[in-house]
């Protein structure tokens, strides 16, 4: 268990290819660096990585997917004048559903939900989790008991029945209701991350230092703690992302929500409530799953190569 | 021992929290259960009052100072009274939880096992041929199905391998004109019927495993003593299983003790394709036709067995690890 392990990229000078396997990194964080400098560093281990840049791809062209929706749509996303129940062909790339509406569209205009549910729970989440883990990692005494016994008991808490029970007191909350119910099961976990991590850097010099020149407590946390700790706040972002994207396409699923809504979860809401699976409709069943789980993947993919920020030995091309 | 009665304390606060939570959830939300049934009824036509007090005597619509409620509310939980159900009327919700119980507990726990156990031992193995297919192909693969929304797979096997094929039955966890007992033939009927919610919980859980096992083992292979015992000139097999892969396995277990959670909640996915009648289906059934004593019941007793799980587990750390015990 070697605590070097689990350190952030050193914010010396060396250039994170040169890394080989078996250095050990010695972290010396001193202090904030250039955002931009971590940043554009941060982005060029990321894109090393063969999984992660299949990942970034990935995630790219769900983004422009979801932006650009009503251009490569051909029809609106409930514009239902179309025949019922059709196979694929020519004027239906995917078929149609049984209340006559095109499938393709449906697909296409269902990346905005996903897409946009995964980026505003997992922003919401990713920030709750940074200012509980931080502080909770700083502070010491009686309060970080307190804050320990939320985040376990939040952690322990099973999260799906937990979002269907909130969600089924409240009624047709649409969008909201869910992105709210996602953020608030979905934070602990980063929130764990970061406060071990944030523990370790507290007992290094450079935070002594700060501690000595008469820094509060809050300048200390946010500006020299904080950034020190960039690739495991993107890894929480990703990771809360991912099982938002889940957990929305789940409770869609169960039509929990708004089911007028075109999602990938309430396609497939109406699909099995329409017995898609009798009337030989497959294309309305694979689509919009294998969807969610691309995006989800490509979140994951990406994931790999910020694990590799953090951790060299996870790197690619450090094999044993 | 000192570390058992800690856990054990650290048990019964957080069984403690999750019960009061589950009192105050209805308590935080607008409007109340009662009023909920009503506007149910009242979508059929008028309520008269008589119905509506009837309701809300039934739901506990609050009577009595806060504190009152709550210390009968504990008292009701302690003998498992959890009232009567209104979708299942006149019967009692915890007749109802009994029932469909063992359904998930055999079906989902079983297969919980089982993918911690093949996932942990791909993950081992892809660590040690690091680069090579027998990594690439499970690490890929798992980092692919994991991301497999649990309904989704539920629905591909259906339409598949029950419709297409045949192979399997696709709904329900029994033959419709059998009752369940003991008997050689029921039970043989009811693994049929569980092959496919338990593919669906294998497909989608073993990626977790795999990807979770293969980074904590590249991190203990890292490490000086087992360095030590290559240079050592120890069998490669034996650093691998003896060394690297009984430490790299304890973040693992933790991350067991956490994933029932999330198995679940994901079984109450696949329980609701396959209408397999266990927690999971009834808590969908209570959601959908706003049983709220039922709902909170089995919330309740969702949360109290991952409690109950997350604890056995932090037992069988402490015994594997003694460092965890200080």
């Amino acid at each position: 268990m070697t605590v070097a392990a689990n350190l952030p990229e050193p914010t010396g000078s060396t250039p994170p290819h040169e890394l080989e396997r078996g250095d050990t990194v010695a972290p010396t964080p001193h202090g904030p660096a250039s955002p931009l400098k971590v940043l554009s560093r941060g982005a060029s281990t990321i894109w090393s990585n063969k999984k992660a840049r299949i990942g970034v791809v990935l995630l790219l062209l769900f983004v422009l997917m979801a932006v650009f929706a009503p251009l490569i749509a051909p029809y609106g996303a409930s514009e239902n004048g179309f025949g019922r129940n059709q196979g694929p062909s020519g004027s239906h790339w995917f078929g149609t559903t049984a209340a006559g509406e095109d499938v393709f569209s449906q697909v296409v205009f269902g990346a905005r939900i996903s897409v946009l549910v995964g980026f505003i729970a997992g922003f919401l989440s990713t920030l709750i989790a940074v200012v509980v883990g931080l502080s909770w990692g700083y502070i010491r005494g009686p309060l970080a008991d307190v804050i320990n016994f939320v985040v376990n008991l939040v952690l322990v808490i099973p999260g799906l029945p937990l979002m269907i029970v909130i969600a089924a007191y409240l009624q047709n909350g649409g969008m909201t209701m869910i992105i709210f119910v996602v953020v608030l099961t979905g934070w602990a976990y980063g929130a764990r991350v970061l406060r071990s991590q944030t523990q370790s850097i507290r007992g290094r010099d450079f935070i002594t230092a700060a501690q000595f020149s008469g820094d509060g407590a809050a300048r200390i946390v946010f500006r020299e703690i904080l950034p020190n700790m960039t690739s495991l706040i993107t890894g929480s972002f990703f990771g809360a992302a991912t099982s938002a994207i889940l957990a929305e396409s789940g409770l869609s699923f169960l039509g929990i929500g708004d089911t007028t809504t075109v999602s990938w979860g309430s396609m497939l809401f109406w699909a099995s409530n329409s017995n898609a699976l009798l009337t030989g409709q497959w294309v309305l069943l694979f689509a919009p799953g294998l969807c969610i789980a691309l995006l989800a993947t490509s979140l994951t993919l990406i994931n790999f190569g910020v694990d590799g920020l953090s951790n060299p030995r996870l790197r690619e091309g450090s094999g044993r | 021992m000192w570390y058992l009665l800690r856990k054990l304390g650290l048990l019964l606060l957080t069984a403690w929290a999750a019960i009061t939570l589950n009192f105050l959830l209805p308590r935080l939300m607008p409007g109340t259960p009662a009023d909920a049934a009503i506007a149910k009824l009242a979508q059929n036509g008028p309520v008269d009052p008589a119905t509506r007090a009837a309701i809300e005597a039934q739901l506990g619509v609050p009577t009595g100072d806060a504190w009152s409620q709550y210390v009968q509310y504990l008292g009701n939980v302690f003998r498992l009274d959890f009232g009567v159900s209104y979708t299942f009327f006149p019967q009692n919700v915890s007749t109802l939880i009994m029932n469909a119980l063992p359904w998930t507990l055999v079906m989902v726990g079983l297969v919980t096992i089982v993918a911690f156990i093949v996932g942990t031992l791909l993950g081992v193995l892809a660590a040690w041929k690091r680069g090579t297919w027998l990594d690439t192909l499970p690490t890929l693969g798992g980092t692919f199905t994991s991301a497999f929304p649990y309904f989704w797979t539920a629905l591909l096997l259906v339409f598949f391998l029950g419709y297409q094929l045949k192979w399997f039955p696709t709904s329900g966890a029994y033959g419709r004109d059998s009752t369940p007992n003991l008997s050689l033939a029921f039970i043989s009927d009811a693994i049929g019927h569980a092959w496919l919610p338990a593919l669906t919980i294998l497909i989608t859980s073993l990626g977790g495993w795999i990807l979770g096992m293969r980074n904590n083992m590249i991190n203990t292979l890292g490490d000086d003593y087992v360095t030590f015992a290559e240079a050592n000139g120890l069998r490669s097999r034996t650093v691998a299983v003896k060394y690297a892969a009984r430490n790299a396995i304890l973040p693992n277990l933790t991350g067991f003790g956490l994933a029932l959670g999330g198995v679940v909640g994901g079984s109450l996915l696949v329980e609701q394709v396959f209408n397999y009648p266990g927690v999971g289906y009834l808590l969908f059934n209570a959601v959908t036709n706003q049983d709220f004593p039922l709902m909170q019941a089995l919330f309740l007793m969702i949360t109290i067995s991952v409690l109950m799980a997350n604890f056995f587990v932090d037992i069988l750390y402490g015994l594997l690890d003694p460092r965890t015990r200080r």
